[in-house]
């Protein structure tokens, strides 16, 4: 509802009140939001921390298949944030 | 041997993820369904900055990452900014949960400055205030004022309002008064009787008529508001058939140190009988957390009793809450009785049935009369005596 279309050109960015960080102990990124915590797996944690709210989806893609070595990530990057646009962990600013 | 399923010793348990500190037991409110303990006035003297900073660097040194700052009313101490400010340093996710009495710009302002994330506001809603509450400019003005200030801050508007008999049925005018407010979240929290509120059972226990009622209310609310304004309502557990995991089972993930330094596995714990908990003015969070005796005590499953011993949900609700078993049973060992498979389930459903008593929770029931009792230092020194 009243949700921006998802694209290669939009701009992800981490919700307001939601904090991503590393956390040695648990060996995973985190997303931190009021009273409650998400531990992310390797690949998740890989595409929140490169959304800045400037960085475009094309080039988050782009970056990730560079910096593993892995072709035609742009289908998996564009599932995962819309799911986490949906579940309110980025917000996609107009 | 040791490879054998059943021969294991328990893992080393995860993180004390979740720290709340309880800055003091000072508090200008006097909730009846306050769930400190109910003589906490006999508390030793609250541990100074120096001690929580210490508390902080270690917790976090171990992987404590979600902090809570209550008590009481944390604004009370006025090291609460420098407490706020080593928490974000250290890289904690800040939650100050408050009733707003006290919190002013210039405090608002250094506690932003300093890294607070976020902000929980609770009413303060005794039967007087409640009233109050609902019919009083003076209160009204307050709560704007700091839901106004909250705002100014750029943090989200969370409300907390704890539900019981005595004003679950203006589930409606909270719900009104919160969106008048502007707030973007709001948590119907029912009581959970412990501390104030286990003394005050008899009186705020609401009957099965008034939650449905009010969750219908809070339905056709959502409804009518959609996703403008967020509603949690959480049930009353002694309303359920299955207890709750509390606290993901004791020493799991939860690490509560009370004003005078007292570590607990949860904020309730110091009630349960046979366990010395461990102070963090003589003992180190690790030496605490991974090894103290009381810490370990009701990890992995060995102290179980039947049903929960051999029961398959075990892993998942971990017998429930130990401290309402000891509460109503006299055996923290025992299953929570809120779990239907419970011998001690009876307990609950009476409970619940005499809240539907046309007589229940009334103040004057003639030679039983069982007044209120208001969180006090004074009520608190008489009930302990």
């Amino acid at each position: 509802m009243n949700q921006p279309l998802i694209g290669a050109a939009s701009r992800p960015a981490v919700m307001r009140g939601y904090r991503l960080q590393w956390e040695p102990a648990q060996n995973a990124h985190v997303l931190l939001y009021p009273e409650g915590m998400i531990k992310l797996n390797g690949s998740a944690g890989e595409i929140l921390k490169r959304c800045d709210g400037e960085t475009t989806i094309a080039d988050i893609t782009a970056d990730l298949e560079r910096a593993f070595a892995a072709p035609n990530l742009s289908e998996d990057v564009l599932r995962f944030i819309a799911m986490a646009v949906e579940k309110k962990w980025l917000t996609i600013p107009s | 041997m040791a490879d054998h399923p059943l021969m294991t010793a328990p893992p080393r348990p995860g993180p004390p993820l979740w720290l709340l500190l309880e800055l003091t037991y000072r508090c200008p409110l006097h909730c009846a369904f306050c769930y400190n303990p109910t003589d906490f006035a006999r508390s030793g003297p609250e541990l100074d900055t120096e001690d929580w900073l210490r508390v902080l660097r270690e917790a976090r040194a171990l992987g404590a990452v979600q902090l809570g700052l209550s008590g009481g009313e944390p604004l009370i101490r006025d090291d609460l900014e420098s407490i706020v400010a080593e928490a974000h340093r250290l890289g904690f996710y800040i939650n100050l949960i408050t009733s707003g009495v006290g919190l002013n710009d210039a405090r608002l302002h250094a506690l932003k400055m300093a890294g607070l994330d976020h902000i929980q506001l609770s009413f303060q809603d005794s039967t007087r205030q409640m009233n109050d509450f609902l019919s009083s400019t003076r209160t009204f003005e307050l709560k704007s004022a700091v839901a106004a200030l909250i705002k100014q801050y750029d943090y989200p508007m969370v409300l907390n309002v704890v539900l019981h008999r005595l004003n679950i049925d203006h589930v409606e005018e909270i719900l009104d008064m919160a969106l008048e407010l502007g707030a973007d979240y709001v948590e119907l929290a029912n009581t959970q009787y412990y501390g104030w509120a286990w003394h005050n059972r008899e009186q705020l226990l609401p009957s099965r008529d008034q939650v449905e009622r009010a969750e219908r209310t809070m339905q056709r609310f959502r409804e009518r508001v959609g996703r403008r304004m967020q509603i949690y309502f959480v049930v009353p557990d002694y309303f359920e058939r299955r207890p709750k995991p509390c606290m993901n089972g004791l020493g799991s993930i939860f690490l509560t140190v009370t004003p005078d330094g007292t570590a607990l596995p949860c904020h309730a714990a110091r009630m349960l009988p046979g366990l010395e908990f461990p102070n963090v003015r003589s003992s180190g969070v690790e030496e605490i957390w991974y090894r103290s005796a009381s810490f370990n005590h009701f990890r992995g499953d060995a102290w179980m009793k039947e049903p929960c011993r051999s029961c398959p949900e075990k892993a998942r609700d971990f017998g429930g809450c130990r401290c309402q078993a000891y509460l109503l049973t006299g055996d923290a060992a025992n299953a929570d009785p809120v779990c239907d498979l419970s011998p001690h389930h009876h307990l609950v459903t009476e409970a619940v049935a005499r809240a539907a008593l046309p007589a229940a929770g009334l103040q004057r029931l003639g030679p039983e009369e069982k007044p209120l009792v208001f969180r006090s230092p004074r009520n608190s020194i008489t009930l302990s005596s």
